[in-house]
């Protein structure tokens, strides 16, 4: 079944402009708090009118302002997963799932299923947050929807919980036929979640693509910042065919086997931070001097924030993140931490981007 | 003494409350979907609260009157309104209409509306989230509403004594008789039903203060 969407809606100064289709399928909405992902849901759901477009989800129209079709939200059949669950509080887990269900068996066997049958006389407010969710996704699905919506549906639940969640999610989407939206602001979540995934940037869909696709080879700078590449800048032509990355203050040379570095139309690169290559000796191109802002030690890595030296842009681009796991750490920990160090680029990880305001 | 304006000031506020209370929860529902026209139609509901009531008995005489079309309409029928309980009634439930209403749609306000979409999301029909969601939901707020109109109404006298007189035995409710002891100099009369009065709004306040705890008690709570 294929959802399409088309919409535009003005909210005080905020202009939503979302379109996509997804066929069968999970798409994951990916995007910062306030960009209109959850607008576009609730726009799908009925909740919310839009001012113009169409939605059609198979062959129905949900919405079309020509024909001034607005079907209401309970005839749209959109399972609408909310971020606190709004599970009817004078009413049992029971009751909130046997409430809107025509097909009682089929309720009752999803409270089996969901693992709800020894807290089914329980009210919505003695529940954990785990508890909460299974009932609300019972309810969602006795519903028998064509389609399901996810506004970030495991931002209440702590990490270790979360990930439980998910893996039951990601149970009910595998049996799941029809379309499904999941809304994070999470992009492993988005990775491990959905086949699509869009990226979202003030009201605007600026990219949509194939999970991996979208991962490895992001086209926009919004779609790259929310994979979580840390190094963008702008970049220049030289007249020799190298480029020169302003906010970095880096030239940027071609490969020596004589590929160019795929920028020409690209505004911007990116390059992620974990491909920087710690040199004791300068190797010529795509290697330079090294100013030591701030070292910020992770997990399993360490985050090395630095500039390149002598680069006086004063934009926030112009400091550079470069992370080393803490086997390598170790080994040049000394060198680094003296406060000026080399490092090299390799021209072929480095990411051609739009500016996504243009497209 | 003669105890008939006490009962008679229950049957009226008691007959009041039933009509408020229907009245008040569909109008304040009603006034939820409004968009555009809500500030007005809110201000046209809520008019009584702030009229003296004397000017609502003047209204309700205009319009229920023998001389009038509604009021000829009723008298064919065989209801007399004018200078009887059931005109007291409705000059009750008119004066006291906008305490219920208003409470009641601060209440449904209240209630979070992400409750509403997930029932309408799940295909449940307007009427019956009223029934099954919005009202056990601000349950608490209906309540107090209910008993704040109901005491309202027990206290009207203004509209009252316009539309239905001062009829011992008939029209004659305790806060008219507090003015008519008064007025024939009986201080001790006036006393006694002062004091029942104090004691019973007292009574209606205190059960206000449980029924709003028990509310409080029953709102969710987030967890962890």
């Amino acid at each position: 079944m294929e959802l399409f969407v088309d919409i535009e809606k003005q909210v005080g100064g905020f202009c939503l402009r979302s379109s996509f289709s997804i066929e069968s399928g999970r798409l994951a909405l990916l995007g910062p708090s306030g960009c209109g992902k959850t607008m576009t849901l609730k726009c799908i759901a009925g909740i919310e009118k839009p001012d113009k477009g169409t939605i059609r989800l198979g062959d129905r129209v949900l919405y079309d302002s020509d024909k001034k079709i607005n079907v209401p939200s309970r005839d749209r059949h959109a399972g609408f997963l909310f971020q606190n669950y709004a599970l009817f509080p004078n009413m049992t887990v029971r009751e909130n799932v046997l409430v809107a269900s025509h097909d009682k068996r089929y309720a009752l066997d999803l409270i089996e299923r969901f693992q709800l049958a020894d807290i089914e006389d329980l009210l919505p407010n003695s529940l954990s947050g785990g508890q909460s969710q299974r009932t609300a996704l019972a309810r969602m699905l006795a519903a028998k929807p064509e389609i399901l919506m996810f506004d970030e549906p495991f931002s209440a639940l702590d990490n270790y919980l979360a990930m439980r969640m998910e893996r039951e999610l990601q149970k009910i989407l595998e049996n799941f036929e029809g379309p499904s939206i999941l809304v994070t602001h999470d992009r492993n979540e988005a990775y491990r979640m959905a086949d699509k995934i869009a990226a979202m940037e003030s009201g605007c869909i600026v990219e949509i693509k194939e999970r991996h696709d979208f991962f490895d080879n992001p086209d926009t700078v919004t779609a790259a910042r929310l994979t979580g590449c840390k190094n963008i800048s702008g970049i220049s032509k030289n007249e020799d065919g190298s480029y020169f990355a302003q906010d970095w203050g880096i030239r940027l040379e071609p490969c020596t086997d004589g590929n160019g570095l795929g920028l020409d139309s690209a505004d911007s690169v990116g390059y992620r931070a974990h491909y920087f290559k710690f040199v004791s000796e300068s190797t010529g191109q795509n290697c330079f001097d090294c100013e030591l802002l701030r070292v910020v030690e992770d997990t399993f890595s360490v985050s090395v924030l630095f500039r390149q030296r002598g680069n006086d842009a004063a934009s926030d681009d112009s400091v550079l993140t470069w992370i080393v796991n803490k086997d390598e750490w170790i080994k040049i920990k000394d060198d680094v931490m003296s406060g000026t160090f080399l490092l090299s680029i390799d021209p072929q990880k480095l990411m051609p981007l739009r500016n996504s305001k243009d497209g | 003494m003669d105890y008939s304006p006490l009962w008679i000031s229950l049957k009226i506020a008691v007959c009041s409350t039933i009509i408020t209370f229907f009245a008040g929860v569909a109008s304040a529902w009603l006034v939820t979907y409004l968009r555009g026209a809500k500030h007005v139609v809110d201000a046209v509901l809520s008019v009584p609260l702030v009229l003296p009531p004397t000017v609502v008995g003047f209204l309700l005489l205009m319009l229920l009157g023998r001389s009038s079309g509604i009021g000829g309409l009723l008298e064919n029928v065989g209801l007399h309104v004018i200078f009887t309980w059931q005109g007291a009634t409705v000059a009750a439930a008119v004066v006291s209409f906008p305490v219920m209403y208003r409470g009641i749609r601060g209440a449904i306000e209240q209630v979070d509306e992400n409750l509403i979409f997930a029932a309408r999301t799940l295909g449940m029909r307007e009427y019956t989230i009223l029934r099954k969601i919005i009202i056990p939901a601000a349950r608490p707020g209906i309540a107090a509403s209910t008993v704040l109109a109901f005491a309202r109404a027990l206290g009207e006298f203004g509209a009252t004594i316009m539309v239905a007189g001062n009829l011992p035995g008939r029209t004659r409710t305790m806060s008219i008789a507090v003015y008519t002891a008064m007025q024939s100099g009986n201080r001790n009369l006036a006393m006694k039903w002062v004091l029942i009065i104090i004691v019973f709004s007292l009574i209606i306040l205190i059960l206000m203060n449980v029924v709003a705890g028990r509310g409080s008690r029953t709102l969710p709570v987030q967890r962890g």
